[in-house]
């Protein structure tokens, strides 16, 4: 019998994740909107930010410290691997842009198991906000309220950037034109770089962040990236207020059907996929442009 | 590539002979480089099951992530028939087990092919891992979930008075080694077939595929049942091979690695999934046991991986290919030189349209093309605006306008490329509004495009016989064993496309190595080898030199005779010369219609495209 108090708390659960679907889903989704290249690395970028984090945590004991350094570890790595090789792929086919990035994705959680091993590892709640909370109704672990707090302040961020700033709107621009961006003057390759960087720190944010709610380990980023489709899919590719609405819904969708079998999750966030695929291809908020 | 050969004549059976050869010989040299015979049967089945994969992606284009879910279908149907299901006959197990993946290759492709490019990528990946959860959980009593299913009998053929058993290794050998021969012969057959051609251009030009009249969806959908089929019979013999039908054939880095030994090997290939599967593994054996490298085999073939893509493009096999090409390129031939200089040669004579298979109602002098208010606006922006136009059966028609006055966008209606926003168009008396694109070319009715949408990896009468296909089987039709040179009328009809045009001598030349004027010519044979009776051409002259556009002009004119043509031009000189009456659009909207010189003369025509000279000079 579910009761009143599982059902909030599996709403509650819902939110925490469908803020973090949005949050990578965001990255995925600008990357694609403005490169043209879906990255398959993206879950695997997740993860190594969350390797990142652990680490620097392992050596400062700061949470704080461990989600800048997986942040910025991120950012460079998104930078360097840009330059490096996704830059080499815009003028090749899809198809090529796919298999780059999933070798790519390949290799990071090869690496990963190579130093770290197959285990799971556990990056503790930070003291401010670990142990239980009453609600009053309900207790809830009080770092996954704050979860909800913390991505929502990262999604702001990112809106902030993509929807005020001289940079968002090169990107938005380049989005639903590149050739115009580019016609009009702008180093549109350093905009790419940057948004590559951008989109890989909010998948290593996303993985620290997330770390202490599931403990970490190399091949967590598969089922991450398969939910991240799933999202982007149900919101519009290239689409950022789609993300976070797709992740909402796929959050939600994930953590209530678990409530009744977690089997049947997987499955019932696909019939949302299939659902939205048949009524509406582009997605819910589907922008034009890119196809 | 493949490509390059189309609707040539082949040696037969020599790609066949070699493979059965290569197949009888491979037990007895493999044992002495060291080859396990397990080692040997994997690789065999992962090339059977890549074949089929690489109907789907190297010769299609379609990149899927999912073919784990159907080599799992496939291979727990089998499974279960010959286990829980108490089912003795192991062949026809198999046979259940593909069929099943067939059948869920359709549904599945139903749903992913409802988008393209990436999003079809996105899709296979959610679907397979739908089906990982559903063998894992809501179907573990008849898949056994996380064990697997055990106990699957060793391959058996019942002949009757003897049964013939495969019990392991080598002796298994035969057994697989048949099926990847069966399975490499029928995909070579279906490549070669006309399906076959028509897939391949779909990958090069799904644009140009659809609007020569052939069933784009159809056969994409086509091409992923035949890829499940070969994923359902692949996992069927993994179930046999290994006395034990695992759960993991089910994961997402099943499909992943078939994608990656596809692209090491070479996609587009059919050898490519079998060379890859074979790099894979015994680099694994040489990595895991020779190097002593533990479980880091996989990083150093994950970087081996990238390399490759980011460098060896066509993979392993391509690369010989290629390497094969350069070398027959460099011995010189004299069969391969005539006439390179390209003349446009506009045969007088047998300009007549070839014979059309269609059967089109047979209607008297009445207009054939008919189209009352016809309206298109984007947002904003009008492009077309009640626009009433009819055209005569065998009138030339011309068709200006300065820029941005949609003459592009009225002919793309016409087409069915777009959809009006209100209006009616009537094409032999038939209403065509809101059809396809591809329905509207069947009916007869298409048109050359103003900038080139040729298959840029073909030859010139692969091209041209891309087209002439959809018109002698329309658009949709299985014949996935056929021939292309069987093909009754067909050769004929490309050979006087490729005459009528004036590039009979580049016929067996790649589009890439064609001059731009060449380009041009192709492009209107695209447009004629369906044998429209209504063709439509958006500015043929445009882009050409003089001198092209002299003969262009003269190439036109032959096509004409006993067609009905619409031209839009900004060349007026020369559309002048061509047709019986022009039609004058500006902004949107239908300004005047009359014969050339009425046109010439008329003082709102001057207007519309002078009118800003006359203010300049006003002032």
């Amino acid at each position: 019998m579910i009761t009143w108090g599982t059902f909030v708390s599996q709403l509650f659960n819902g939110l925490a994740l469908g803020a973090l679907l949005a949050l990578i889903s965001s990255g995925l989704t600008i990357i694609y909107g403005a490169l043209g290249v879906l990255n398959l690395a993206h879950g695997a970028m997740f993860m190594l930010g969350g390797y990142a984090g652990y680490v620097a945590y392992a050596h400062t004991g700061s949470f704080v410290a461990a989600v800048v350094a997986g942040s910025v570890f991120m950012l460079v790595l998104g930078v360097v691997l840009e330059r490096l090789v996704i830059r080499h792929f815009y003028k090749r086919s899809p198809e090529d842009q796919l298999l780059v990035t999933f070798g790519l994705g390949i290799v990071f959680v090869e690496v990963v198991r190579h130093f770290f091993g197959s285990l799971t590892r556990t990056l503790p709640s930070p003291g401010l906000v670990s142990g239980i909370t009453n609600l009053g109704f309900m207790y809830y672990p009080t770092y996954r309220l704050a979860l909800v707090g913390i991505v929502a302040l990262a999604l702001l961020a990112l809106f902030l950037l993509l929807y005020k700033t001289r940079l968002g709107m090169t990107v938005r621009a380049g989005i639903e034109d590149p050739i115009m961006v580019d016609s009009l003057g702008i180093d549109i390759g350093r905009v790419l770089m940057l948004v590559f960087g951008i989109g890989a720190m909010a998948a290593g944010f996303a993985g620290v962040v997330n770390a202490p709610v599931v403990s970490i380990a190399p091949d967590m980023g598969e089922a991450i990236l398969v939910q991240t489709f799933v999202v982007v899919v149900i919101g519009g590719v290239g689409s950022f207020p789609g993300a976070i609405l797709g992740g909402l819904i796929a959050g939600e969708i994930v953590s209530l059907t678990s409530m009744f079998d977690p089997a049947y999750s997987q499955i019932m966030l696909f019939a949302a996929m299939t659902l939205v695929l048949v009524l509406r291809p582009r997605g819910l908020l589907g922008v034009k442009g890119r196809e | 590539m493949n490509a390059h050969r189309l609707g040539t004549t082949q040696r037969r059976f020599v790609v066949e002979g070699l493979v059965a050869l290569a197949l009888v010989v491979a037990p007895i040299v493999l044992p002495m480089l060291g080859a396990a015979p397990n080692t040997v049967n994997r690789i065999l089945v992962w090339g059977l099951f890549g074949l089929g994969f690489d109907i789907l992606f190297g010769y299609t284009g379609l990149l899927s992530f999912g073919q784990s879910a159907l080599y799992g279908t496939g291979g727990m149907v089998a499974a279960y028939l010959l286990t829980k299901g108490g089912f003795p006959h192991v062949v026809a197990a198999l046979t259940i087990g593909t069929l099943a993946a067939a059948a869920v290759g359709y549904l599945v492709g139903l749903i992913a092919l409802r988008r393209t490019g990436i999003y079809f990528a996105m899709i296979t990946v959610a679907i397979a891992e739908v089906f990982f959860f559903l063998e894992f959980n809501p179907l573990a009593e008849w898949t056994g979930g996380e064990n697997g299913l055990p106990g699957v009998p060793v391959p058996s053929i019942d002949l009757g008075f003897t049964t013939v058993v495969f019990e392991s290794g080598w002796q298994q050998y035969p057994f697989i080694a048949f099926w990847y021969f069966v399975g490499f012969v029928v995909a070579l057959r279906i490549v070669r077939s006309p399906v076959g051609a028509v897939l391949l251009a779909i990958r090069e030009n799904p644009l140009r595929a659809a609007a020569v009249g052939h069933s784009v969806h159809g056969y994409k959908l086509a091409a992923f049942v035949i890829a499940a089929a070969y994923a359902g019979l692949a996992g069927g013999l993994l179930g046999l091979m290994q006395g034990f039908m695992p759960p993991d054939a089910f994961m997402f880095h099943t499909s992943g690695e078939l994608v990656i030994q596809t692209a090491i090997g070479g996609s587009g290939t059919l050898f490519g999934p079998l060379v890859g599967a074979a790099v894979w593994l015994f680099l694994q054996d040489f990595l895991q046991s020779t190097l002593n490298m533990g479980a880091s085999w996989k990083l150093a073939l994950g970087i081996v991986f990238v390399l490759l893509v980011c460098f060896l493009r066509r993979g392993i096999v391509g690369a010989v290919f290629d390497l094969l090409a350069r070398i027959r390129r460099a011995i010189p031939s004299d069969a391969a030189a005539p006439g390179r200089a390209g003349r446009a040669r506009p045969a007088a004579a047998d300009a007549a349209p070839a014979v059309s298979l269609r059967r089109r109602p047979a209607l008297g002098d009445g207009p054939i093309l008919e189209v009352k208010g016809l309206t298109k606006h984007y947002g904003g922006v009008l492009a077309n605006t009640d626009i009433d136009f009819s055209v005569r059966r065998g009138e030339i028609r011309g068709i200006i306008g300065p820029n941005g006055a949609g003459k592009s966008t009225f002919f793309k209606m016409l087409t069915c490329e777009v959809p009006p926003t209100s209006g009616r168009i009537v094409f032999e008396g038939r209403d065509i509004t809101g059809k396809s694109v591809t329905e509207v070319c069947q009916l007869g009715l298409t048109k050359s495009y103003q900038v080139n949408q040729l298959f840029d990896k073909l030859t010139v009468r692969g091209n041209v016989t891309i087209a002439a296909l959809a018109e002698r089987r329309g658009e949709f039709r299985l014949d996935l064993l056929a021939r292309i040179r069987h093909i009754p009328g067909l050769e004929a009809q490309v050979a006087h496309t490729l005459e009528l045009v004036g590039l009979a001598d580049r016929a067996d030349t790649p589009v890439a190595e064609l001059a731009y004027g060449e380009k041009r010519r192709l492009e209107v044979a695209l447009a004629l080898a369906a044998s429209p009776s209504l063709l439509l051409l958006d500015e043929p002259l445009a882009g050409m030199s003089p001198a092209e556009r002299v003969e262009t002009v003269k190439l036109l004119r032959s096509i004409a005779k006993g067609r009905t043509m619409v031209i839009i031009d900004h060349d007026m000189d020369s559309l002048f010369e061509l047709v019986g009456r022009v039609t004058v659009l500006q902004e949107g909207r239908l300004l005047v219609e009359g014969t050339p010189e009425e046109i010439k003369n008329d003082p709102v025509v001057q207007e519309a495209y002078l009118g800003g000279m006359h203010a300049v000079e006003g002032t």
